[in-house]
Parts: C-alpha cells; structure tokens; sequence
C-alpha cells in the first residue's frame, strides 16, 4: 500500500511546486495510474479483516445506541422514552400505525421542527418519528451480541445493506439530532465523528457480532 | 405581516414570526377561548387546530401557522352545534372549565379519526390534555355521547 501510495504522493508535490515540465508530468500521472493499477489488483488482500477490532469497534458503537438520547426512540413496547433514566413519555404517548402518534396526540403537535430553547421544552427537528410498528428497531434491553446481530440483519434493520447502515448513521437527521439535543439533554459517550469511525472500522473488519 | 387564516376567515397580524401562536390568537386577535397552562406543551389547554391537527399553540411558532387552516373553539361551529358542544353542554362537564376548550379540541380530532371510540381510544387520544378538577369521567361519557350524536346525525343525514 505505501509504496504504491508515493507515485500520487511524488506527484503531489512535484505539481504543486511547477518544478518539472509538462511532458515530464504527464510521465508522472501514467507512472500513478499504473500503481493505481496494481493497487486494484492488490486491493483483496489489502482488505485483511481483523475480527476482534470488529468486535471491540462495536462495543463503541454500542455505548452510544444505548445512551438515552439513541434508546429513548428505539423502546421495547410502544410508547417513547424520555429523559437519561428513560422513563416512559408522558402523557400516555404512543407509537401508533406509523409511529408518529395517534389521534390529538401525534408527534409533531407538540414537537416543532427545532429544539425549543429552555429546560424542558419539547425537542424537535423537520423528522421527529418513532420506527413503525412492523420495524420496530427496538435497542432497549438488548446486549451487544443481540444488538449487532440485530442491526446488520436487513430483515430486522429495515432492508439496509452496512453500507446504507453506515450512511444512516452517518447522515440521518434525527441519528444527527442525538448530537443536538437541545437544553438539559446529555450528549451520547462519543462524539458523533468517534462513533462513525468506530462504526465504519466494525463494518469493514466483517461486522462481527460480539461474543 | 404574517397572513393566517383562523375560522375560516383571513388575518393579516404583525408579530415576529418565534412568536407563539397562542398569543397571536389571544392578543392579537382576541380570540379568548383558547387558554395559557404550562407554556411548555404538557397541559393540553392551548389545543387548537393546524391543518385539523390538535397542536400546542403555546409551542408552535407563528411561523409553521402561516398558510395554513387554522382553527379554535370559537370555530369549531357558529352556533354550539358541534356534536361535542352538544355533548358537553348535555354532560355538563366543565367545573372551573379553563381545560374544556383544550379537551373539546383534542376531542373532536379523536372523533374524525375514531367515529366510536372505545374507553382505550379515549385514554389514547386524550391524556395529553389534563384536567386539575378531575372531570375525565363526565368527559369520557360526554365523547361517547358525541360519538353517539354525530352517528344519529350522519345516518338521519343518509335518509
């Protein structure tokens, strides 16, 4: 890997510095592709797959999706959770038909699409929804083998390949919101920079379900 | 200027746009008969309609009422007529009353999505809006009559 790296890393610095001619410079860019070349045909290899930094990159993984702020929407039963002892929600909240509440009582009649300024005020953003009832992504009560095992089934992880597990975790507004959470909320253990890493090293080393 | 329409009929109002629907609808619009409980969406008392949705206008900016069908107890019939007025006037459940506007609101989304409710809807759909004189009783029997009342009036009006 490293020595097919220094063609780029030679050229880099070459082009950046006008010290050599065109001609010369294109000679560079064949001599890089080429090792880009060979480092395709190495790639299998290069994709050596630690599984107990698979593992141990999960336990990270699974400190945040059991912090309130990830578990509370992810209950066991059908109301939300609330708060870091993640009692039930109040005022008898449940999930409903599309997990967005029922009758008076849907989400987004009390949550707004922002966080609310103050303690206690009711938290939001543009997504605010609980997982629907026939996926219902429950992370409370599961241990880390149960929990990994879980999330990278795509029958039980709403039909995403790692790759779209990744990018939900990643990119997902209300995953992002568990960095946001507005006054009096506690962050998630990791930040959410560490916790992708750790996700992208579990997946890449075989998702492996700890033991 | 925010342009909003309340029962039906436009308002322009002048009020930064953060600005708590309750209060746009109260003092500025002087429509009194949507009350201020907690201010924090945990009481139910501010309940109006937003596009028939039972929101917390004591939580919802000015700004997300804006285009949209806005409606209050002053709306909900021009005469008392609404099933649920019936209802509650017949029931008699208001004691202080500061929670009844709120509760009826709640209510009649119950009723449009649940025609005959049971107790659990009823528990389900309604215990976001609290009642500190304790009139959840005649209130469950006042929806079950309504649901009553609006079947009459839905197969009369089928004749």
């Amino acid at each position: 890997m490293l020595t097919n790296s220094k063609p780029h890393e030679h050229l880099a610095m070459k082009t950046n510095r006008n010290l050599i001619p065109t001609a010369a410079a294109f000679s560079a860019i064949a001599i890089a592709g080429y090792a880009f070349h060979l480092q395709g045909q190495d790639a299998p290899a290069a994709k050596k797959q630690d599984a107990a930094a698979s593992k141990a990159a999960f336990k990270e993984v699974y400190k945040v999706l059991m912090h309130p702020r990830c578990l509370n929407c992810h209950p066991n039963g059908d109301a939300p959770l609330q708060g870091d002892d993640s009692h039930p929600h109040i005022q008898n909240v449940k999930a409903g038909p599309e997990g967005k509440g029922v009758f008076a009582m849907k989400c987004t009649n009390c949550h707004q699409e922002h966080n609310l300024p103050g303690a206690n005020m009711p938290p939001g953003n543009e997504v605010w929804h609980l997982p629907k009832p026939e996926m219902p992504l429950v992370f409370e009560g599961k241990s880390p083998k149960q929990l990994a095992a879980q999330i990278k089934d795509p029958k039980q992880n709403g039909g995403k390949t790692l790759e779209q597990l990744f990018h939900h975790v990643a990119e997902d507004k209300l995953v992002l919101w568990g960095w946001n959470p507005g006054d009096g909320r506690t962050l998630p253990p990791l930040s959410h920079e560490e916790f992708t890493k750790q996700m992208r090293i579990w997946i890449d080393n075989g998702a492996e379900v700890p033991d | 200027m925010t342009t909003l329409t309340v029962n039906r009929k436009k308002h322009d109002v002048d009020a930064d746009p953060s600005t708590p629907l309750l209060w746009v609808l109260r003092d500025l619009l002087h429509l009194t008969g949507t009350k201020f409980g907690c201010g924090m969406a945990q009481c139910g008392a501010c309940t109006v309609h937003l596009d028939g949705e039972a929101v917390r206008s004591c939580v919802t900016p000015l700004s997300r009422a804006e285009g949209k069908e806005i409606t209050t107890i002053e709306g909900l019939s021009s005469d008392n007529s609404h099933p649920l007025q019936v209802a509650w006037i017949e029931q008699d459940v208001p004691q202080c009353g500061y929670c009844q506007s709120g509760q009826i609101m709640s209510a009649a989304v119950l009723l449009r999505e649940k025609p005959n409710p049971t107790d659990e809807d009823i528990d389900m759909g309604m215990s976001g809006n609290i009642c500190r004189c304790g009139t959840y009783q005649r209130i469950r029997c006042a929806i079950h009559r309504a649901a009553e009342l609006a079947g009459a009036g839905a197969k009369g009006g089928a004749k």
